[in-house]
C-alpha cells in the first residue's frame, strides 16, 4: 500500500514505469500467445464442439473488463477521498480500456451464445447488466469530454465510477438468476468443474488479456501524464 | 485444412470471435500506441522551446 502511494506522484510513476512496461509488454505477448495457440489446438467439446475455443476469446475478455471497472473505481475512490494526484488520470485512462474489453465480451458471447443456446441474445439478468457495464464506461467517458475543467470532470466522473461498482457484483452473481447463462464452472469452492485440456488454455488467454490490460493501461497513464505536462508548459507560456 | 476451415460445423461463428478479437485489441493496441507517440513527441518539442 505504501509502494502504491509513493507511486501515486507522477514523476515517480514515470520513472518506475518505465523500467517494467517492457517486462509487462514481453510477458503480455507470451501469455497471449500461449493462450492463443494452446486454446486454437484444444479438442472440441463433447457439447459445444468447436465453439469451446470461443470460451478462450470471451471468458478473459470478460474477465478482464469487469477488473478494469473495478480498478476504476478502486482509482476513483482514491481520487475522492485522498487527491492522489494520479488516481483520477488512473481511472480516466482505464475506461476506453475496459469499453473494448467490454464490446469483445458482448459479442463473442453472441457469437457463442447463437449455436449453443439458439439466440444471439436475452434480456436476461447477466448479459443485461454485462450490458450495462458497457454503458457505465460509455457515460464515463462522456462525462469526462463533458466537463472542461479537469478538477470538476475528475469528481463528477468518480462519483459515476463508484455509483456504477453496485453493477459488478450483479453481474458475478446473476449466473444464479434464471438466466441462460452458465453457472460458475471455475472459481468454486469444490475446484475448477472443467477439463484442464480447456483450463490451461482459458488460464493462459486470462492471464494474457490481464496483463495486456496492465500494460496499455500504463502506457495510457504516461500519456495523459504527458499531455496534462505539456498543456500546463502552454498556459505557463501564455500567461 | 478443411476440417480446420469448418470449425465442426460451426465455422461461422468461431471464425468472426477470432476476427473480431484481433480487431478489438489490434485497436487498443493502435490507439494506445499512437496517442503516445504524439504525446511524447509534443511533449519534447514544447520542452525544447
Amino acid at each position: 500500500m505504501a509502494s502504491m502511494f509513493a507511486l501515486a506522484n507522477p514523476k515517480r510513476f514515470m520513472d518506475a514505469s518505465a523500467q517494467f512496461l517492457p517486462w509487462l509488454v514481453g510477458a503480455a505477448a507470451l501469455a497471449l500467445a500461449a493462450g492463443f495457440v494452446l486454446g486454437f489446438l484444444a479438442p472440441p467439446d463433447y457439447q459445444q464442439g468447436d465453439t469451446v475455443k470461443i470460451m478462450f476469446l470471451h471468458v478473459p475478455a470478460a474477465w478482464t473488463a469487469m477488473m478494469a471497472y473495478g480498478l476504476m473505481a478502486l482509482t476513483s475512490l482514491f481520487s475522492l477521498v485522498w487527491r492522489h494526484p494520479l488516481a483520477d488520470v488512473a481511472a480516466k485512462s482505464a475506461a476506453p480500456l475496459g469499453a473494448i474489453f467490454t464490446v469483445l465480451g458482448l459479442v463473442t458471447g453472441s457469437l457463442w451464445g447463437r449455436p449453443m443456446w439458439g439466440t444471439y441474445w436475452v434480456w436476461d439478468a447477466r448479459l443485461t447488466s454485462f450490458l450495462l457495464l458497457l454503458f457505465l464506461y460509455l457515460g464515463y467517458i462522456a462525462l469526462w469530454n463533458a466537463i472542461e475543467d479537469e478538477v470538476r470532470a475528475a469528481r463528477a466522473a468518480s462519483i459515476l465510477a463508484l455509483v456504477g461498482a453496485v453493477n459488478l457484483p450483479i453481474i458475478e452473481f446473476s449466473v444464479n438468476w434464471h438466466t441462460l447463462h452458465q453457472g460458475e464452472s471455475i472459481m468454486r469452492a469444490d475446484g475448477p468443474q472443467i477439463s484442464t485440456v480447456f483450463l490451461w488454455p482459458l488460464g493462459l488467454s486470462a492471464l494474457g488479456y490481464t496483463l495486456l490490460f496492465l500494460a496499455l493501461w500504463t502506457v495510457r497513464i504516461r500519456t495523459e501524464i504527458m499531455q496534462r505536462r505539456a498543456r500546463s508548459l502552454m498556459l505557463g507560456d501564455h500567461a | 485444412m478443411s476440417a480446420v476451415l469448418e470449425m465442426g460445423g460451426y465455422a461461422a461463428f468461431v471464425w468472426p470471435a477470432y476476427g473480431v478479437t484481433v480487431l478489438g485489441l489490434g485497436i487498443a493496441i493502435a490507439f494506445t500506441w499512437r496517442a503516445y507517440t504524439r504525446a511524447k513527441l509534443r511533449l519534447e518539442g514544447l520542452e525544447k522551446q
